[in-house]
């Protein structure tokens, strides 16, 4: 099989839920290599519990999570760790340590699992600071940035190791329209250079259409994914209605929308 | 290693070609920059500089970062760079670094002489004893409008506060002041065996306690558990800005949030201090009566007539300042956090520190004021 079209992370019978209430059933899916696969659903729909399932801060109800042919939650806590390293993940509010400057944040990963000097994690610091449009700012503080450059460092951080799959949760939230747009692009322009797995949380329809190579719809009542493809397909196509409703914001004729 | 990954060709008139070979990955260590960056100043007359990867094999952005500072270093000696060379992926993020890459250096940490240094925190102190008084004065509005009925005042949430304040703090304070009990029984048994004077432990015990000692010891705990527990819930308030959404709706943050909680700890301290006291001449009469053989009732005898009402007065004065500083100083540290971890960490801390520091002061100010007074 060619290397691109290789599964990089298939999802195979994934029940989630919380102590004794399952809050999604039986998922399957599966996301190629330099793909942006994004899940998409109303809130409350289980989506960031999708992402902890996926970024292994939470064991799922039942089902199977496997990392380029590799059972996640069947390895122990070493085997976790090594698959956990190929992971870059962006939190919906940046999650940057505060009493770090963005220099420090950045450097963490570095210091922590390589070997680079202190001059060389330094140079690689200021690339992936620059990579995100924020030269010149490695040493301020989280608390002295916009919420835009927040996400931005943030990013740098996920990035910082050169990661295999980049996880995003909900990318564009608290972002204004242009800051959410240069946001998009810049994922888009490290899947192209980076050659990341891209795997986003999203409701944001401008977002969606804008970076997604294949979208999952997760739907509250049944507690199931209920479409899976391309976006744009799923609104020409879609014969579904709360598909069709989501993703045309309930406007009736969205066809002229759109 | 280095030697190995990069070979620089100087066959070509003007021109020096770098060959890169191997593995450049992060996480298995690439070359230092400076030691290539150096090389460029031995050979002469360089103009421009190109690439030969035949020999690289696997590359992430360990070997960008190599290139965007040797490009630098080209630039500032002003050598010609050609990327036609380099892989396609690093030559586009090489294009992605210098389309985003805005040069402005911004240092906001300037340095600062040492006589700036100390007229910044004369000033931060200047501000922080103002902001105080204001609270302190938005506390006392806020109090005069409960009492005249026009505060919003949730009794379910001041029960809930009573109970945190008070019955949830009582195995903490038994246990303490027990100790502290034992520990006041037996330094005064070791002097007062000497003139066979042990009953008079009783005596030291009782009066010690009821009049500082119980207050005191309540304060300290109740200033690390509730005081701390205060700051750091209202600092996470201030964090999700949850007393913004209170101000925007009308509401005074110090009628809703502060006012109760001063409220129940000026009540529950002087309680918790009657509580210290007993447990703290229990811990005296457990000593008494089982190493030095003291008669039990004797003991409670003489703690009953070495108590007065006065020595009472004093140690429910103290608890009821205690409680309003130990109040005051979370709920200020809380309200006046920053939005950030470390500042909620520094709040909590704050907040301890100040009650105690305050609760040493006050307690030494009443002592004075009952010595002069004859108390």
């Amino acid at each position: 099989m060619e290397e691109s079209l290789k599964p990089v992370i298939q999802v195979k019978n994934l029940d989630l839920g919380y102590d004794d209430s399952v809050v999604m059933h039986n998922l399957n899916f599966s996301v190629k290599r330099g793909e942006i696969f994004i899940v998409m659903g109303p809130s409350g729909c289980g989506k960031s519990t999708l992402l902890k399932v996926l970024t292994g801060l939470k064991e799922p109800a039942s089902g199977k999570v496997l990392y380029n042919q590799v059972n996640f939650w069947e390895q122990d806590e070493k085997g976790q760790q090594e698959i956990m390293r190929r992971f870059g993940v962006l939190y919906q509010g940046g999650a940057l340590w505060s009493s770090f400057t963005l220099e420090e944040n950045v450097a963490l990963p570095l210091q922590l699992y390589s070997n680079l000097s202190a001059s060389q994690i330094r140079e690689v610091v200021e690339l992936k600071l620059a990579l995100v449009g924020l030269s010149g700012y490695a040493d301020f503080y989280p608390e002295h940035i916009s919420g835009g450059m927040r996400k931005r460092a943030a990013l740098a951080r996920a990035i910082a190791l050169d990661p295999e799959i980049i996880f995003f949760d909900e990318p564009s939230a608290g972002l204004d329209p242009v800051n959410s747009r240069l946001l998009d692009d810049l994922i888009l322009q490290l899947r192209d250079t980076l050659g990341a797995t891209i795997v986003a949380v999203s409701h944001e329809l401008a977002s969606i259409f804008a970076i997604g190579d294949r979208a999952a719809f997760l739907d509250t009542e049944s507690k199931s994914m209920i479409s899976i493809g391309s976006p744009r397909a799923l609104l020409a196509d879609s014969k579904d209605s709360r598909v069709i409703q989501f993703l045309t914001r309930g406007e009736p004729n969205h066809d002229e929308k759109s | 290693m280095s030697a190995e990954k990069i070979v620089l060709d100087y066959s070509t008139p003007n021109t020096l070609c770098i060959r890169l070979n191997g593995v450049w990955l992060i996480t298995s260590g690439i070359p230092e920059v400076n030691e290539t960056a150096g090389q460029l100043n031995q050979f002469k007359n360089i103009q421009q500089l190109i690439f030969d990867t035949s020999g690289l094999q696997e590359w992430d952005s360990g070997l960008v970062a190599f290139l965007f500072h040797l490009i630098k270093e080209c630039d500032r000696l002003r050598i010609q760079v050609n990327l036609g060379g380099l892989p396609a992926g690093v030559q586009k993020l090489l294009a992605l670094v210098s389309k985003v890459h805005s040069a402005t250096s911004i240092n906001i940490l300037a340095d600062e002489s040492f006589f700036t240094r100390v007229g910044e925190r004369v000033l931060r102190l200047q501000a922080g004893v103002l902001s105080l008084l204001n609270f302190l004065g938005e506390i006392a509005v806020a109090f005069s409008r409960l009492f005249t009925g026009k505060a919003y005042f949730r009794w379910d949430e001041f029960l809930f506060l009573l109970q945190r304040c008070g019955a949830d703090a009582l195995f903490l304070v038994s246990l303490i002041s027990v100790l502290v009990g034992i520990i006041l029984a037996f330094i005064g048994a070791t002097q007062l065996k000497l003139f066979g004077a042990q009953i008079y432990i009783a005596n030291i015990v009782g009066i010690g306690m009821v009049r500082a000692m119980g207050a005191m010891m309540a304060a300290i705990l109740m200033a690390g558990r509730t005081g701390a527990s205060f700051a750091a819930e209202l600092g996470l308030m201030q964090t999700n800005e949850e007393i913004d959404a209170l101000k925007t709706l009308g509401i005074s943050p110090v009628e809703f949030l502060v006012v109760p909680r001063v409220l129940a700890l000026v009540i529950m301290m002087p309680l918790l201090t009657l509580y210290a006291d007993l447990m703290g001449i229990l811990g005296g009469l457990i000593v008494g009566v089982s190493l030095l053989g003291l008669n039990p009732v004797e003991y409670w005898q003489h703690t009953q007539s070495s108590i007065t009402l006065v020595n009472l007065w004093v140690g429910l004065i103290h608890s009821f300042a205690f409680g309003v500083i130990i109040a005051v100083a979370g709920c200020f540290r809380g309200m006046q956090c920053q939005r950030s971890a470390a500042a909620l960490g520094d709040a909590t801390t704050g907040a301890v520190v100040n009650a105690i520091i305050s609760i040493i002061i006050a307690t030494a100010v009443i002592t004075f004021v009952c010595q002069v007074l004859g108390v």
